[in-house]
Order: structure tokens, then sequence, then C-alpha cells
């Protein structure tokens, strides 16, 4: 039975405004709208790359002149105009800060504003009376914050990068990709393009040719990073695109844990962002990615929003390795991405464990692809689709069993949650097995927030805003939990936070 | 407290509830029987506040003032309780958190500061224990895959969390078994006092063998044909409803 008052209680959507609206006012250098050689010449030039960096980057813009836009997505691919955007932009009087007392105290502000914390003195001195060391879980358990690096970048640059010195003592390297090309040529040029080819799709061919920034990871054999390492990417200014690019390497029996945080301005034209993620895991490596994306979504009518056009792709090459994907991707008007993982290595595990929230115009098509080539290969895909408004969230899956790959194992489970009466589920898993004995299971499961469910927590004094919050936080729990503690709590908030208004 | 006047409520276009009147005082215990299909849930319903449940006539107040222009959660936080017949499962919502955020809510209406955790946590385990209720049911989904009975006993706990003026139990004792009927019922005995009031929904005398009813009323129809003291109830086992039509 369709109760009627309650559908239109479901539907109307009363926009929350996007938090993160505001523009850093800071002098720029902004190079002029369009793509030619010549951009690609100056970007590199910009950052002092050596010449191999630069042929690379012709190689893939060569590539990309001849590619099309995908078409499999199941949604209409708006008209990118290649063109129309700048290719780079930066804060004047960067780059590379030698101290954070450099720094611009607006784009300090900028970031603090965000609640990125790039001041990290206070904490190695061991100052510990700020109440913001403390956090209080949902049970009121209170902890002390773990230690985070964080590599902040800005438009087209990473203007800070904490706890370096640290980090080195250990024998790790977290710097900006611009950094590393300069420090760390070997390592670049063995690894860059290794997992996500210049040629896998359009927007990575951009990304390979124009990327600007980004940030870089190597942890030697047998270290376990002692803080968790993140980078915080911030579009600020007009018209630009932003195409980072992140390299992680986790030498034999490494350990790290990454995250990735991002927000932009409101505005009215759309921005794209093409970003590229590349994970190696060496032998006994396991490397944990998270992301909570949360760009600038655009208004309840579409107007303006981040295109996130993302290639993400991880290999276990060695054995017993692991590479876990967790995102919370609750912004952008378009999200088209499918973080992967390769299973070369024998025994080794991939995880992709995705909330994404589609409200309001937003279109999430979002998935993973597992390929298993090793024996003994396992993988589990956790996917919490939620639609709102007119939202349409598509899982998109492949499993692929390679012909040596004895005995792997897949689990897949979609759950998709709807929230009123004109947004959309949809899921596409696709499976490709070529070896008999592997294992595959696949759940789904569609629900709508009931009524019934809403009614049962306002009949014990919780208003219909804070149930929606909790039955969608208790939806997507599996996936939070894979979180990190801290930002398992700031993201069920910013989960609230983006569907608020979406029912009554 | 409650009082009930001339209560007229349909859903759907059909008119369920045809005139109904019901006084329950403080420190009262009211057993309401009556026929399948006969409104009794539809009640309960209509004073929590369920929406699909257009009242078309009459006048409901819990000291005075009116519960019906209040939303669902300003009457729970007013005090009025309901047992659901069919208790909800919320997945992935702790039961634990979920009472916490419902009891802190009733707190801030009433002007009391938010319980800390650790006095939350107290509050929770004498509650458990007067109502014998399982622990490793309180760190659960909010009724996930809990059993019939678990479910209703799972009510009763909240009961004794939220404290609340008025209780309505819709048939909290259907499904549950022997032993669980005599603890609940226990739980609830304990619970009774001067300042609140309890309206069991009931098809069983047995119930009313537990926890004693002040008045029991016949809903039949839409509206209460009779009402009498305890025995009324016997009588009802013996000769059903039709006697009364
Ligand atoms: N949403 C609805 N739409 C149409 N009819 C309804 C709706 N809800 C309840 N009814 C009808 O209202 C009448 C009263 O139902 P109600 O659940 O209140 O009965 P009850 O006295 O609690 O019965 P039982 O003893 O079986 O629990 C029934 O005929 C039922 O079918
Ligand atoms: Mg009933």
């Amino acid at each position: 039975m369709e109760n009627n008052t309650d559908t239109e209680f479901l539907e109307s959507l009363a926009d929350k405004e996007y938090e993160h609206g505001f523009v850093t006012n800071i002098e720029m250098d902004i190079l002029p709208p369009g793509l030619n050689e010549d951009t690609i010449r100056f970007i590199s030039a910009k950052k002092n790359e050596p010449q191999w960096m630069l042929e690379w980057r012709l190689k893939a813009y060569n590539a990309f002149l001849k590619m099309e836009l995908p078409t499999w997505q199941n949604f209409k691919m708006p008209e990118m105009n290649f063109q129309g955007i700048s290719y780079y932009a930066a804060p004047k009087n960067t780059p590379k800060y030698n101290s954070l007392d450099e720094v611009d105290p607006e784009l300090l502000a900028t970031f603090e504003k965000l609640g990125i914390p790039l001041n990290e003195r206070k904490k190695l001195l061991g100052v510990k009376d700020d109440v913001a060391d403390v956090i209080t879980d949902e049970d009121g358990n209170v902890s002390e914050r773990p230690l985070v690096a964080i590599d902040a970048v800005f438009d087209s640059v990473s203007v800070a990068t904490t706890y370096k010195e640290e980090l080195k003592k250990h024998g790790i390297i977290f710097c900006s990709i611009s950094e590393a090309i300069q420090d760390h040529p070997e390592l670049v040029k063995e690894y860059i393009g290794s997992v996500v080819p210049q040629t896998d799709n359009i927007f990575a061919a951009l990304n390979s040719a124009v990327f600007s920034d980004g940030s870089f990871v190597y942890i030697p054999k047998g270290v376990r990073c002692p803080m968790e390492l993140s980078t915080y990417f911030r579009i600020n200014a007009e018209n630009t695109g932003q195409f980072e690019r992140t390299l992680i390497i986790a030498d034999e029996g490494a350990y790290v844990s990454y995250l990735e945080g991002c927000t932009a301005p409101q505005r009215d034209e759309h921005q794209l962002h093409a970003a590229i993620v590349e994970i190696v895991a060496h032998k006994d490596a396991e490397v944990k990615y998270s992301t909570v994306q949360n760009w600038y979504p655009g208004d309840k009518d579409g107007l303006g929003g981040v295109y996130n056009f993302v290639t993400k792709r991880g290999i276990c090459k060695g054995a017993n390795s692991i590479i876990s994907w967790t995102q919370v991707e609750t912004g952008s008007a378009i999200t088209w991405k499918y973080p992967s993982v390769i299973l070369q290595g024998d025994n080794s595990y991939g995880e992709f464990y995705s909330v994404a929230v589609a409200k309001g115009k937003q279109i999430a098509d979002t998935g993973t692809k597992m390929i298993h080539i090793g024996k003994n290969t396992r993988s589990r895909i956790i996917s919490k689709g939620i639609s709102a408004g007119n939202g349409q969230n598509s899982y998109r899956g492949l499993v692929s069993i390679g012909a040596k790959a004895d005995n792997a194992r897949n689990f897949t489970q979609c759950d998709s949650m709807l929230i009123g009466d004109r947004c959309g589920a949809h899921t596409f898993p696709y499976i490709d097995a070529k070896n008999p004995t592997a294992t595959l299971e696949h759940e789904a499961t569609t629900s709508k927030i009931g009524e019934d469910q809403i009614f049962y927590l306002n009949a014990r004094g919780i208003d219909t805003e804070k149930a929606v919050e909790m039955i969608v936080n208790g939806f997507a729990k599996e996936v939070l939990n894979k979180l990190p503690m801290e930002f398992a709590v700031e993201a069920q908030k910013l989960l609230a936070v983006s569907l608020e208004g979406s029912v009554g | 407290m409650l009082s009930i006047k001339n209560l007229h409520a349909r859903v759907e276009d059909k008119e369920i509830l045809k005139g109904l009147n019901l006084e329950v005082k403080a420190g009262e215990v009211h057993a309401i029987m009556g026929p399948n299909g006969a409104g009794k849930s539809s009640l309960a319903s209509v004073l929590a506040g369920r929406e699909n449940y257009e009242v078309t006539e009459g006048s409901v107040t819990l000291d005075g003032k009116d519960i019906l222009e209040m939303a669902p959660e300003e009457r729970a936080r007013e005090g009025v309780f309901l047992a659901f017949q069919y208790p909800i499962e919320i997945p992935g919502v702790s039961n634990i958190n979920f009472l916490k955020t419902a009891l802190n809510e009733i707190r801030t209406h009433r002007g009391l500061d938010p319980m800390t955790a650790k006095e939350f946590l107290q509050k929770s385990k004498e509650k458990q224990a007067l109502v014998e209720f399982d622990a490793k049911l309180v760190n659960r989904s909010l009724n996930e895959g809990f059993s019939g009975g678990e479910k209703k006993r799972n009510e009763i706990f909240q009961l004794a969390m939220l404290e609340p003026k008025l209780a309505i139990l819709d048939e909290t004792d259907s499904g549950l078994d022997i032993d669980a009927l005599r603890i609940v019922s226990r739980g609830v005995n304990k619970l009774r006092s001067e300042n609140n009031a309890f309206i069991l929904i009931t098809h069983y005398q047995r119930l009313l063998d537990y926890i004693v009813p002040d008045y029991v009323h016949v809903l039949s129809d839409g509206k209460i044909v009779k009402t009498g003291g305890k025995e009324l109830a016997l009588e009802l086992e013996e000769k059903g409803y039709d006697w009364l039509k």
C-alpha cells in the first residue's frame, strides 16, 4: 500500500547547502583555457621536469587525441569541452614551502576551515591540551586522535606535506608526485603507468598528459607505516580541471593505510576532475586505501557540480598481498569510477567496500573490477548504493577469473536503498570465468526506507531527519566500519548531512 | 491522564474508529479486548500518531494537552509509548545506540541534560535486570533477526528505559512462551506506579492473571461496547464476543 502524504513527504527535497562551497581569494598563476602540446610543455617546464617525463606526457597526449569518450555507462555522457578547461592553476609564490610558516595564511586558513590540520607542531611537541586531539565515538568512548600525515593539494599543486621528517626515519617516502619526479625518478619511472596504462581510457590518457600534482608514497620492505597517510584535494580556481595522480608502492611485507578527501567551491559551471591512483603491493604487502569524496554535487536542479571521472587500480603483484579499497562517495554531479584490483600474486586478496549517494540530480556509476590471475586469489565486494530525489545510482562490477586462477573465490553483495519514488538503483554485475574451480557468490537486495521504520523511530521520540540518518548509517555500517576510526565518525556525519532534507 | 472523547478515525476512506470514549487515570491499568479487526491496533496507532490514520472527529488529551496536534516524536517525548504488535527491524542500527538517542531526545524535551555514556550504561544494566533482558540482544542491530518473542521483550526493555507516562502494549503477550510471559508481566508490574498508566491490548485473559487490570473494555467495530472489571475477561473467555453484538 502506498500512502500519498508519505510519498510526497519522502520526495520533498529541500537541499541542504553544501558546506564547503566557499571560495578562497588568493593570487593565482592560472594558465588560460586550452589544450595542445604547448600546454603540456608549459606544465612540465613549470615543474622543472626531466625530459623523459615530458616525453611520457606527450605520448599520452597523442594517444588521447585518438581516443573517444566511453559509451557504456548508464547515463548520458555530458559534452566535454576539453579546450574550455584551464590545465594549470597554482597559488602564486609556490611551489614548495620549507616550513609551514611560509605558507600563505589564507591557504592555511582554508584548510583549517575544511577541518584539515596542516599544523603538525603541536603533536610533535607532544602537546595534548587541544580538544581536537581527542575523539569520542558514538558509544562515548574517548580515544586519542591518531596521527595523520597530510599532503594538501590546492588546485594544481601540493602546498604542504606534514610529518615528512618523522616518516623519513622509517625510510618512508611521502611527498607530492612532483617532488618524487625530482628526488626519486627511478621509482617514478619504474611504476608510473604500470598499473593504469596511459591508454586505459580517455580520462586516463588526459591525466597522463596533463597531471599537475598528487601524492607519492613508498613504504620500504618490512615497514609498517606508523601513521595514517592522507591527501586532501581542494579545487578552488574557476574553470580549472583537477588532474592529480597518486602512486603508492608497498614493498615486500610493508603496510600502509591511506586516506583521500576532497571538496570544491560551489560554482555554476561544471568542473572536471580526472584523477589516477595506482597502487602496487609486493609480496606480503598490504595497502588500505580509503576515500571520502565530497566534491560539490551541483544544486538541486543540476546546475554546476564536479564531473568526477577517475581511474583507480591496484595490483597485488606478489604472493599473499592485500589491497583494500573503501570509498564513501557523497559528492560530484557525476561519479564514474571503478577502483579495481589485479590479483596477480598467488593467495592475494582484494576488497572493495563502497557507499555511494546519489541525490538531487546526481549520477553515481561506480563499482569495481576484480581480476583474478594467480592461484587461490580471493576478492570481496560490498557495495551500498543510496538514492534520493532524482538521483541515479548504478553499481557496475566485473569479476574476471583467468584460466590459471585455480580455486579463486569472490563474494559480491550489492545493496540498494531508495528514498522516495523518483530515484533509481541499478546493478550491472559482470562475470567472466575461465577456470571451472572458481567459487563465485552474488547477493543483491533493494530496499526502500520504509515509513514503518521511520514511524517506529518517531514513536520513540526521534524526529524524521534523525531517523533517516540512523537508518542510512545503519545501512552503510559495514562499509563505514572499514574506515579508519576517526574518519568513520566524519563519514557518518557527512552521509547524514548529504541526505539532510531528503525526507520531510 | 488520558482522555479520549468521541474519537472517529479512518484509513484509506474506511472508517475504523467510530466514536470511541476512554478515560485512563494515573496509576491505572486498562485492558482492551475485542475481535480481530475491531480496531484495537488502529486505536494504538492513532494515539501514537501514525500518519495514514486521519482523525475526523473527537479529541484526545494527555494531561490536558491535545496530542492529536502533535507529531509522533513529540507525543513520545510527552510520554506516550507504544509497544508495537509487530516491532520493526532496522538493520545496522545498534539497539543500544538507538535507545541512547531516544532517551536523550526525551530528556532534552523535558529540560534535562543528555545522559553521559556511563550513566546511560548504568541505567541500561539496571533495566536489563529488571525486565530480564538478554545482554546479547542489547548490542545487536535493532530487532534484526530477533525471534518474535525477543522482539516483544525488546519492546518491554525499551519501555523500562524510556519510562513513559502512558504505555500502550499491543498484543505484547502474543508469541511469548510461558516463561517469557511471566517475566514480561513481572517487569510491567515493577514498572507500574502512581504516576503512569498502561493500556494492555490482548486476546488472552491469561495475561490478566499476571498483570491485574483495573478495567477491562471490549472494543468492537470501532467502539467500546462494554466495560467491566477483571471478571469480564473471564466471561469473554467463556462466551466469546457474539453475545455483545
Ligand atoms: N492501511 C489500512 N488500509 C485499509 N484497511 C486497514 C488499514 N489498516 C487497518 N485496516 C483495517 O482496519 C481494521 C482494524 O484493524 P486493526 O489492526 O486495528 O484491528 P485489531 O483490532 O488490532 O485486530 P487484531 O486483533 O487482529 O490485531 C481492519 O479491518 C483492518 O483491515
Ligand atoms: Mg491488532
